[in-house]
């Protein structure tokens, strides 16, 4: 069986909201059968209704049905889906929780999404070598759940953590609000068991800290789903720190605040988180969440320490110190651990809080050098103005992270189209000052244009050979993260609107 | 320096347009390891010197000839390290044969490796192509992680012109501690502490003249390395940093012996293993050096039994015939040929070096 796949297809679907249905050479029927034979029942999710949840990730401004879902719910299966996938030369899309935010997730037309949801199991938690072996649809959170009880955690954690699954956060190498001190999820990931497109299962990595042959764990992490189906994951477990504190800064102007995070890494301290919020950001999660935040001020820090009590007194006040000569407002730290999650449930929650006052939000996900922050915040603000979109910002600043949240209402027409357009404008600028485009959401569907803007034909193809060497047919998630060289020549003609249009 | 880059395209376009291998060599430091060197060489040296180096970035990148040396000096000055605390293995060492070796040193367990370092390279494919991955930021997750794919290749994959590097504050304080305990004893003592906020940057467990000895280094702010090397106990060691220094440059009586010299990657709970010649142990338990006779089959079968891998680091002529790597399982082996072939279509970088076969 063959489903034809016209190169019109193949070469949009980054941008598939307006496109018609599924090309007519797929035999779904056939589809159907082969697939009924390989899962249960309750494993095949058809017909739109079905297929409803799965239309779009975390990135909500695209959607796409796909042909089926699939939810496998053991490694055979999910062999037995790749191997008729691969033959059938129908592209699959895989999924974890669906909260990414680039549309790595979002399906195409003419493909299945492949569903991880079943694979919820925790196999192992060793306490003495420090490692979980779990299974892909295991979610960030449970994972430090279950090793809490040895006083161990696992350290990336994104804010989106009670809901993404690890076999997502390793596939966007994603990272959190601690990961300026414990390191992204490449860091913290010792082993895959990883699916090939063909139905072959490999064992990358392991329970040492190194492997012979290539790197190929380093490749893998941040793949995008584009390069294998990961079945099971070793991470790493870390002691909790005895004690934690967090420190709150308050600046009376963005500027301010941007050089405070140079000056505390200039000082020698590596902070176990260093975020920063502007006024919009708060505004809006005060009303949410009531952290306590500082209403006044045009930006907000917030720096963790964490280690022995002395150990934190010490950094405390040598960050406190650095604070007040940068000219910080205010400055509270956290009595109690009550105090210290309910400041980072603020900026934990930022995300949604942003989504109660605006009908739809764009989060973007440049990074740039530390020094060129506070610079970033002025353009930003003229952007703002051009466009006559509002944004807030939400900072990883240690990192120079900066996850600008643009808000629009994709009801009025043009909207989307601007608040677009200013994003592609700030992304455009990370690139610009020695940065990139997603530090740690992905390229996806939604930055795959700027993909041509920060990389040559040259490192394009480069993507292209690593991928055709996993997937040759390039079924898994086709035409995302990284664009043909055709359409970036068409994208480089038309460019980005700067201006206010 | 762009007629340097355009000199090695040259050689790398003439190498693949003929079919003849290259052999990129820096310091030339590290040609003990891996399998044979072949081909004719080019010299990486004269592309040196540090392109930038900002302090509050935490990143400095510099071009591959550029001594290991000068870059540890130019960090130290500003009270920064590379954290990995790469091996040198002569004086001559340069950025790029480290990071194509991709070994890590003392600070391994505690601080990372040095792939978990590099920030992004500027490289040149077998095809004598220049591109850019990654950057110089801290978090990059634009296109596929090439740049880490990179360390521990070998040269392989490409010459690595550029390498950016994520660079840390030295720890404000730093003691060595060292106490009696018999191997068994050393792992179990080493991955209890590990499982605890304890300050260990470095672990050596060696059976010596004055017995079965456990060395640690602390390293953090004052009242963290203080309070623990309470908890630990043990007698401080005077000459510390000489201690770490010999050992990362394995210049350590230890690694003197005249049998060939196993480095064994497993669990860091891996049991003592009972293999023949003299061990000494690293990382928390997780690289075990092996100074020993004992056939390759024997030692590779042990440290895959126990969940790793083992390298013969420095072979003797009769080792050397089993190859500088444990073998890859065949659909592992087919994926990194390809990966290969994607690189340097030709085969002209480094063959044989990191795989017998390519
Ligand atoms: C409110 C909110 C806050 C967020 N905060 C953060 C943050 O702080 N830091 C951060 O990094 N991200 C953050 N994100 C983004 C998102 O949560 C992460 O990218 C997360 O890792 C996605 O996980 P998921 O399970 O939802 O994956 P999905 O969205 O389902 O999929 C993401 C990608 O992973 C692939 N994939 C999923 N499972 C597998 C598998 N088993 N094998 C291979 N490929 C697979 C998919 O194909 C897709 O390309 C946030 C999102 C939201 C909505």
């Amino acid at each position: 069986m063959a489903f034809g796949l016209s190169g019109e297809d193949r070469k949009d679907m980054g941008n598939q909201r307006d496109k018609p249905a599924p090309p007519a050479a797929i035999d779904i029927t056939g589809v159907i059968a082969a697939l009924r034979r390989i899962l249960p029942r309750e494993g095949l999710l058809l017909g739109d209704e079905e297929g409803r949840p799965y239309e779009c990730d975390g990135l909500t401004a695209y959607r796409q049905l796909p042909l089926l879902v699939a939810l496998p719910e053991s490694e055979d299966q999910v062999v037995a889906v790749l191997r008729f996938c691969s033959e059938a030369k129908l592209p699959i899309v895989i999924r974890g929780a669906g909260t990414g935010l680039s549309g790595g997730a979002t399906p195409v037309a003419n493909g299945i999404v492949l569903s991880l949801a079943k694979f919820m199991r925790i196999l192992e938690v060793d306490p003495l070598a420090r490692t979980a072996r779990v299974q892909p649809g295991v979610r960030n959170i449970a994972i430090s759940e279950a090793a809490a009880g040895h006083g161990l955690y696992y350290a990336p954690d994104p804010s989106s953590q009670i809901a993404c699954t690890i076999g997502g956060n390793i596939a966007e190498n994603s990272g959190g609000v601690h990961c300026l001190k414990y390191g992204l999820t490449v860091h913290n990931v010792l082993r895959l068991r990883l699916a090939l497109i063909d139905g072959e299962v490999i064992e990358i990595g392991g329970a040492a800290l190194d492997s012979p042959g290539y790197d190929l764990l380093a490749l893998l992490i941040g793949s995008e789903g584009m390069l294998g189906v990961v079945l099971e994951a070793t991470v790493k477990l870390t002691p909790k720190p005895q004690l934690a504190q967090v420190v709150m800064a308050s600046f009376a102007d963005v500027v301010s605040a941007g050089n405070a995070v140079a000056r505390i890494i200039a000082a020698g301290i590596i902070p176990a988180g260093l975020e920063m919020m502007d006024k919009a950001a708060t505004a809006a999660v005060e009303d949410f969440v009531h952290a306590g935040y500082d209403l006044n001020a045009a930006a907000i820090l917030l720096a963790e320490s964490d280690g022995t009590p002395e150990e934190v007194a010490e950094e405390i006040s040598a960050m406190r110190a650095v604070l007040e000569v940068s000219g910080a407002t205010d400055i509270r730290v956290s009595t109690d651990e009550a105090e210290r999650l309910r400041f980072w449930a603020g900026r934990k929650a930022a995300f949604p809080a942003v989504g109660r006052i605006t009908p739809d939000y764009l989060c973007m996900d440049g990074t740039i050098p530390r020094k060129r922050v506070a610079e970033m915040l002025t353009r930003i603000s003229e952007l703002s103005d051009d466009y006559a979109l509002r944004c807030a910002n939400v900072f990883h600043a240690g990192d120079g992270n900066l996850h600008p949240l643009i808000m629009f209402d994709a009801n009025v027409p043009g909207e989307l189209d601007r608040a677009t357009s200013f994003g592609a404008g700030i992304l455009e600028l990370s690139v610009e000052m020695g940065g990139t485009i997603t530090g740690e959401h992905g390229v996806g569907i939604e930055k795959v244009k700027q993909m041509c803007v920060q990389f040559s034909a040259a490192e394009l193809s480069q993507f292209h050979a690593v991928k055709a060497a996993f997937d040759p047919h390039a079924l898994l998630n086709p035409g995302k993260a990284v664009p043909t060289p055709r359409r970036c020549s068409e994208y480089r003609l038309t460019g980005t609107p700067r201006a206010a249009p | 320096m762009s007629e340097i880059i355009a000199e090695f395209a040259g050689r790398i376009r003439h190498a693949e347009a003929t079919k003849t291998p290259l052999r990129l060599s820096g310091g030339g430091s590290k040609d003990f390891y891996g399998g044979p060197l072949c081909g004719e060489m080019l010299d990486t040296r004269p592309y040196a010197g540090i392109v930038s180096y900002d302090a509050t970035e935490l990143v400095v990148t510099a071009r591959c000839g550029t001594p290991l040396q000068q870059i540890e000096a130019a960090l130290a000055a500003q009270g920064q390290m590379l954290a990995f605390e790469p091996p040198h293995f002569g004086a001559g060492a340069t950025l790029g044969g480290a990071i194509a070796a991709g070994l890590s040193g003392p600070r391994r367990a505690a601080a990372g490796a040095a792939r978990d370092f590099v920030l992004g390279v500027k490289l040149m494919d077998g095809r004598g192509e220049v591109m850019n991955f990654g950057g110089q930021v801290m978090k990059n997750v634009a296109g596929f992680d090439v740049s880490r794919l990179m360390v521990g290749a070998l040269g392989t994959l490409g010459l690595l012109l550029e390498v950016s590097l994520k660079v840390l504050p030295r720890p404000a304080a730093e003691a060595t501690l060292r106490l009696e305990a018999p191997q068994g004893r050393a792992l179990d003592l080493m991955n209890g502490w590990a499982g605890r906020p304890l300050p260990i940057s470095a672990t050596c467990w060696e059976a010596g003249d004055d017995g079965e000895i456990l060395t640690l280094r602390l390293s953090g702010a004052h009242a963290a390395v203080a309070s623990a090397c309470g908890l630990i106990g043990g007698e401080r060691v005077a000459d510390a940093e000489a201690f770490w220094h010999a050992l990362r440059e394995q210049r350590a009586a230890f690694f003197t012996g005249d049998m060939s010299l196993w480095r064994l990657s497993l669990p860091s709970v891996a049991p003592p293993l009972d293999l023949p010649g003299a061990q000494l142990i690293e990382w928390g338990g997780s690289q075990r050096w092996l100074n020993s006779g004992a056939p390759a089959e024997i030692v590779r079968s042990a440290a895959a039994k126990s969940g790793g891998h083992a390298t013969l680091f420095r072979g003797r002529i009769e080792a050397r015939g089993a190859g500088a790597f444990q073998d890859l399982p065949a659909p592992l082996m087919a994926l990194q040929k390809k990966l290969k072939l994607a690189f340097d279509p030709a085969g002209i970088l480094n063959p044989g070096r990191m795989n017998r076969e390519f």
